[in-house]
């Protein structure tokens, strides 16, 4: 090929534009909005919290006390291997305690984040980008909670692997067919694609950190992170199809792993336990309490990183109105509960019932009512909608609400069965409080690290539904 | 351009030349400068900008990715293998009673064929995504534009390949100056400084760590084709300690200190009365019954049931023939173990003019180096063998008058 190419404004070197020279400037450069450019403001406000060398203070506090708490949960988990599982108050009749309790609470909370990444998403809730990058991180740091209980409590934590289905010496394969070995397959599925959807979300915003690094190390380790995202209509066009694809395949996902949480109880036969209105009861409560954790995450990150103008009070406040919706079937399923025990005319359902309102944990039980069912009427009203003080309260009573809740399902159906002669009463030890704590200290700590080092809010997404982007 | 840039046009080796990008200020500008460069028939082109700009794939002609298919058909083949493998292990593997249910019941199969069926599609749509975009990508032509940086923050552009049949530098310059972008149209050159090579570092790093994965495997594939005398190792060995007592140890609890408890005195545990001296212990007023119990039947189902029980526990030892040659024998002979002492002989003098009673006891508690077997066979078992051993006795000390006339003849 001797064809010569003949070039008449040649300037390869890279120099057209208002480009700096060096890659220092950069990041100034690319603060300059330029006018009134709206698409650089969001990137500014996004992506300095990463860039900035020094969080604010009471980023500071926050980690050392959730440091602290991750130190409490070492210490548990060591005397727990070291001792068994009879440092728990789990007994006879309640065997299963505190430990199975944290675990459905925690895959509850996480079920938030994929509703808003995925079910949002397919109903073209634009709001929902605001918030749905911190409440997926949310996600997947509650399901790493969640997990833990489940690979400790088992008597031999070194043999988890057992619950999968790994060729061994022993020609065993798991019992596939057993409610308890779905969970172990529907929460590591859950967890896989969650991290997956959400890594997939983060690779534009990865490589607008790449391209406006300072340093040579945040330009690496971004860089590698971004694999190279370079924002080509033809590569968007297959992320926006993978990203649909993947908001499709979540959404049914989601509703079946705290169903098959629930099986865990409803394919018993233990009255209290068993019942066909668990799978909705339970995803309701999910996603109740998934909400009430976002909210209660949100409310400090935008107050103390500079997000107000991008997580506003009204995104909160659709967030609350899911809150009161969801809250609400909550209620309907504790009624109907009521309701099944007495039509279905079993004896023994029937006790547990008026055991559980008016017997030894009748505390918990209404402890669980009005935190769950009252507390949260009050969103009907606009003004407690719009407080933060006021949903900051009432979210962290709906989680208070939401615990209780797993706990009077477990205890109390549990401790008054069938035999009257082997009745007992649930106490808990300082090392359920201790687990219990060290895991929040984990959640928080990942929460944490995820608003300093990644960005917040999903800029791409952002910009997208901006007016701007449409020509208005 | 003034004209003395013009004068000044620099020739090029083609393959030199990536292509030219032209920069936008709004999405609105990048999708009417795609409409005429798709126009104007180009097809190696592409455009970028910091969020999916709506409107811009039929402006650019972009047709629907083959994705979705390739994830329906992960899926199905997701849901379909784990369907088949919980058939496989649960019907022919390893089939397992459980509860009394069928070995292949399949709603209870479905919460994880489903849940796999998810997983397939979604870890394939996500790898799809990737690998049809070519990603990851570490170095492009366009990453020496410093300009181009402002892809990812609020900048729109257009590339246009040099390998495109249309390219031309004057006539595709000139149509992207027209299509009002900001600042010059850009020439954008291949990278030809940077090297494919490999950094030594990474490769050997990547070598160590390639050969640090193979040594699991490779340990379990030496542990399938060679044999080993030690037990397995147990990296926890709690199961090698337990907290329970065994029998003849020491329990500071009971008075006696015996861990093993006696019957408390007076009593009889349920089934263990075994008032029945002849049956239970093979002795008639005090000495070795010569007869059989009453409960057993002298018979051919009794004969056979005892070859049977014979063939099990005894001939190990004794051997078939109950010469004492058995296969215990015959392995420690071979192995020269100078301690071995050889089964007894069952033909012996001594052992063919026992009683009946004697050799039950003999069975029941054990002789010598022979344990005793009253745990491991119940009485009318240990009967039947005696039954059997007595024929077996009488087989090979048989003279010619106890065969029956007729088959007398053929021997002698």
């Amino acid at each position: 090929m001797a064809a010569v190419v003949d070039l008449p404004e040649l300037q390869g070197d890279g120099t057209a534009g208002d480009a700096p020279a060096t890659p220092k400037d950069y990041r100034v450069w690319q603060t300059d909005s330029g006018g009134d450019n709206p698409f650089a403001k969001i990137t500014d406000t996004v992506i300095r919290i990463v860039e900035t060398p020094k969080p604010p203070r009471a980023w500071y506090i926050a980690i050392a006390i959730s440091l602290s708490w991750v130190g409490l949960l070492v210490l548990s988990l060591s005397r727990l291997f070291w001792e068994g599982i009879g440092i728990w108050g789990n007994m006879n009749p309640v065997g299963w305690g505190w430990d199975i309790v944290n675990f459905v609470f925690w895959v509850g909370i996480g079920h938030a984040g994929t509703l808003i990444s995925a079910i949002l998403f397919l109903l073209r809730q634009n709001w929902r980008t605001a918030i749905n990058r911190a409440a997926e991180a949310m996600t997947i740091f509650a399901v790493i909670c969640a997990l833990i209980f489940p690979a400790t409590h088992i008597g031999r934590p070194w043999l988890p692997y057992w619950m999968l289905p790994i060729p061994n010496q022993m020609d065993m394969w798991p019992q596939f067919r057993s409610p308890l070995d779905w969970d172990v397959f529907a929460v590591s599925t859950y967890f896989t694609v969650s991290l997956t959807f959400w890594f997939m979300g983060l690779i534009p915003d990865l490589a607008s950190i790449r391209d406006r690094a300072d340093t040579n190390g945040r330009r690496i380790v971004y860089g590698i992170l971004a694999m190279g995202w370079r924002g080509s209509a033809r590569q968007w066009h297959r992320y926006e199809r993978a990203y649909l694809i993947l908001a499709a395949l979540s959404t049914p996902l989601v509703l079946s792993v705290h169903s098959v949480v629930s099986f865990d109880f409803a394919t018993s036969q233990l009255p209290g336990w068993h019942a066909t209105i668990f799978p909705p009861y339970f995803v309701a409560g999910a996603i109740f309490s998934g909400f009430a954790m976002v909210v209660t995450l949100l409310i400090p990150a935008r107050q103390f990183f500079g997000l107000k103008n991008i997580i506003e009070i009204r995104h909160l406040e659709q967030m609350n109105k899911i809150i009161l919706a969801t809250g609400t079937m909550v209620g309907y399923a504790y009624a109907m509960e009521f309701f099944i025990a007495w039509y279905g005319a079993s004896h023994y359902e029937q006790f547990t019932f008026i055991n559980r309102a008016f017997g030894p944990y009748a505390w918990a039980y209404w402890t669980m009512v009005s935190c769950n069912v009252i507390f949260p009427q009050l969103f009907w009203f606009r003004k407690v909608r719009t407080n933060l003080g006021a949903m900051m309260v009432i979210c962290v009573l709906v989680n208070v609400g939401m615990w209780f809740e797993r706990f009077v399902i477990i205890a109390t159906s549990l401790a008054r069965d069938f035999l009257p002669a082997a009745w007992g009463y649930f106490v808990p030890t300082i090392w359920d409080f201790s687990t219990f704590l060290g895991t929040f200290g984990v959640f928080f700590t990942l929460f944490l690290l995820f608003c300093r080092f990644l960005p917040m809010v999903a800029t791409a997404e952002v910009k997208a539904i901006h007016p701007a982007a449409h020509g208005h | 351009m003034t004209d003395s840039s013009e004068s000044v046009a620099v020739s090029k080796e083609p393959e030199q030349v990536h292509g030219l990008l032209a920069e936008y200020e709004t999405p609105q500008k990048l999708i009417a400068a795609a409409r005429r460069i798709k126009e104007a028939g180009y097809s190696r082109w592409d455009s970028f900008s910091p969020f999916p700009v709506h409107g811009i794939d039929p402006a650019m002609g972009i047709r629907p990715t083959i994705l979705p298919w390739i994830v329906f058909a992960a899926g199905l083949s997701g849901g379909t293998g784990a369907l088949f493998f919980q058939w496989w292990t649960s019907t022919q593997d390893y089939p397992w009673i459980v509860s009394g249910k069928p070995f292949w019941s399949i709603p209870a199969n479905i919460p994880i064929t489903f849940e796999l069926t998810v997983l397939a599609a979604a870890l394939t749509c996500f790898a799809g995504m990737l690998i049809l975009n070519k990603l990851p990508l570490p170095s492009h032509p366009l990453d020496r534009i410093r300009r181009f940086a402002r892809v990812t923050n609020d900048r729109f552009f257009v590339l246009i390949q040099a390998s495109d049949p249309k390219f031309d530098a004057r006539q595709t310059s000139e149509l992207l100056a027209a299509t009002g972008p900001r600042g010059a149209v850009e020439t954008v050159m291949e990278d030809t400084q940077s090297s494919n090579v490999v950094p030594r570092g990474v490769t050997f790093g990547l070598l160590i760590l390639v050969s640090a994965a193979a040594v699991p495997f490779s340990l379990a594939a030496l542990a399938r084709v060679s044999t080993n005398t030690k037990p397995k190792f147990h990296i926890v060995p709690d199961m090698d300690f337990q907290q329970k007592y065994k029998p003849q140890r020491k329990n500071a609890f009971f008075e006696d200190q015996r861990a093993m408890r006696l019957d408390v005195a007076g009593t009889v545990a349920v089934g263990e009365l075994k008032d029945d001296d002849h049956f239970y212990r093979g002795k008639l007023n005090g000495t070795f019954a010569k007869t059989f119990p009453p409960q057993i039947e002298i018979s051919e189902q009794t004969m056979a049931r005892g070859q049977d029980r014979f063939g099990i526990y005894c001939t190990p030892c004794h051997g078939v023939d109950g010469a004492g040659q058995g296969m215990v024998h015959q392995r420690a002979r071979s192995l020269m173990q100078g301690t071995w002492v050889q089964p007894s002989d069952l033909h012996m003098e001594a052992l063919r003019y026992k009683s009946v009673g004697e050799l039950f006891e003999g069975i029941s508690k054990g002789v010598r180096n022979m344990p005793g077997y009253a745990r491991q066979i119940d009485p009318a078992d240990r009967w039947a063998i005696v039954l059997y051993l007595r024929a077996l006795q009488r087989s090979q000390a048989a003279s010619l008058a106890d065969l029956p006339e007729a088959e007398r003849k053929g021997l002698e």
